[in-house]
């Protein structure tokens, strides 16, 4: 560092400031997005919690269990959905989910498949041997809908076509804008919520018949669970990404300073050689009059 | 005078937390009038329209597309795909749906869903009728 000069040390801190000034913005765009998911994830919960509970409620007749989406068979082949984002600068986001899928992907005994969802995934599974079923990439800033449903219903043919007897999920679970958690959760067959223990068994009218009902309502339950973990992945990948953004303006700050620091030794120093110089001729000069 | 709470919610959004002298939902087997003290019930719903009466207002209209309802004894929840308000419909993109699914209806290829195409009939036809009211 002693060696640069302060030209070098100018154009330096000017560079770092630059960088500063983008990794700022990116931070104020990543908390901008992450309001916008937490809003998204807020808004679909009433309607997820309301359905799962009635599914849970109609799911516990004994019949239920032979319905094709819940009945549980001998699992030859089991699916690994691995939510990933399709942009880096997100600190250890996508490490973190990856690691984890890793890790189940690993000690899982029976056959695998894999579903990629976002490009960071598919970077780093693609060198592995197994049977990719589908890679979805560019779900966007805001996923929609349309999109799970889309998922959601390959995801439900691949396992009524027994490409796959057993689905699991891998995502970021979102908690809070400062916590998220890699979590791996069974999509199917599904497993029914278990009644609440104060919900006393209620006599309902049902149109159609209770069966026909629910037989309606697990499609959508398996959309929702998907959109679901869309938002929640997204949530968490903007939330790491403003996270991210904030060490490395901090980190730039701290170089900011020191360049600084270094700049006015450099100044100090080329001060205190001029006046060395002007003295030291001074002297000369002295002593050449004393000749 | 007794009264009920209609929570309509979307995958999306809560649309409307109110309460109501009646509700008329459009069930699976035809339109299902509830008033307050209705037997528990859970039924599905088709795309169509509606109808509710505030405490001490007028009747007002809302197109719904598909879903379910679940009637308790102070209070009807709607989970609804989708629903909206009558200012809240497009009512060109509704007309153009509504030809689009009737042309599919008229002359079916074999490649086409029928049920779709009368399940979007019925959403438009739904809509249209909503849009109306105004």
């Amino acid at each position: 560092m002693s060696m640069l000069s302060m030209r070098d040390i100018k154009r330096r801190i000017r560079a770092i400031k630059n960088i500063q000034q983008i990794t700022r913005a990116m931070k104020m765009v990543a908390a901008a997005k992450l309001r916008r998911s937490q809003g998204q994830l807020l808004s679909s919960r009433p309607y997820f919690q309301k359905l799962e509970e009635v599914i849970g409620r109609l799911a516990s007749a004994p019949e239920a269990r032979n319905l094709p989406l819940i009945a549980e068979r001998e699992v030859k082949r089991v699916g690994y959905v691995v939510i990933t984002s399709d942009r880096g600068l997100a600190g250890p986001y996508n490490s973190n989910i990856i690691r984890v899928a890793e890790a189940a992907l690993l000690q899982e005994h029976r056959d695998r498949s894999m579903v990629l969802i976002g490009k960071k995934g598919w970077q780093f599974f693609r060198r592995y041997p197994f049977e990719l079923l589908e890679v979805v990439t560019d779900i966007g800033d805001e996923p929609t809908l349309l999109q799970a449903r889309e998922i959601s219903s390959k995801l439900v043919e691949f396992f009524l076509k027994k490409r796959v007897d057993e689905i699991q999920l891998v995502y970021m679970h979102f908690i809070s804008a400062l916590r998220h958690m890699p979590k791996v959760d069974q999509f199917l067959p599904i497993i029914p919520a278990p009644l609440p223990e104060r919900v006393r068994e209620r006599e309902y009218l049902y149109e159609p018949e209770p069966l026909k009902v629910l037989e309606y309502l697990l499609p959508r339950y398996c959309e929702m669970r998907i959109y679901q973990a869309l938002l929640e992945a997204k949530a968490s990948e903007h939330a790491a990404r403003m996270m991210a953004m904030e060490n490395a303006s901090k980190n730039a700050e701290e170089m900011i300073d020191q360049l600084t620091l270094s700049f006015n030794k450099a100044r100090q120093a080329a001060i205190t050689k001029e006046i060395l110089e002007v003295v030291t001729g001074a002297e000369a000069l002295k002593w050449q009059g004393q000749i | 005078m007794a009264s009920l709470i209609l929570e309509v919610i979307t995958p999306l959004k809560k649309v409307l937390e109110e309460e109501v002298e009646s509700v008329v939902v459009p069930a699976s087997e035809g339109y299902m009038g509830v008033l307050p003290r209705h037997f528990p019930a859970l039924a599905l719903l088709r795309p169509g329209v509606l109808t509710y009466r505030p405490v001490g207002g007028a009747l007002e209209r809302m197109a719904i597309s598909g879903g379910f309802v679940e009637v308790g004894p102070r209070k009807v929840l709607v989970l609804a795909d989708a629903a909206e308000m009558p200012g809240e419909i497009d009512v060109e993109r509704a007309r153009r749906a509504m030809e689009r699914a009737r042309e599919r209806l008229r002359r079916p290829h074999p490649g086409i869903d029928i049920e779709r195409a009368r399940l979007a009939l019925e959403r438009a036809k739904a809509r249209l009728k909503v849009a109306e009211t105004r």
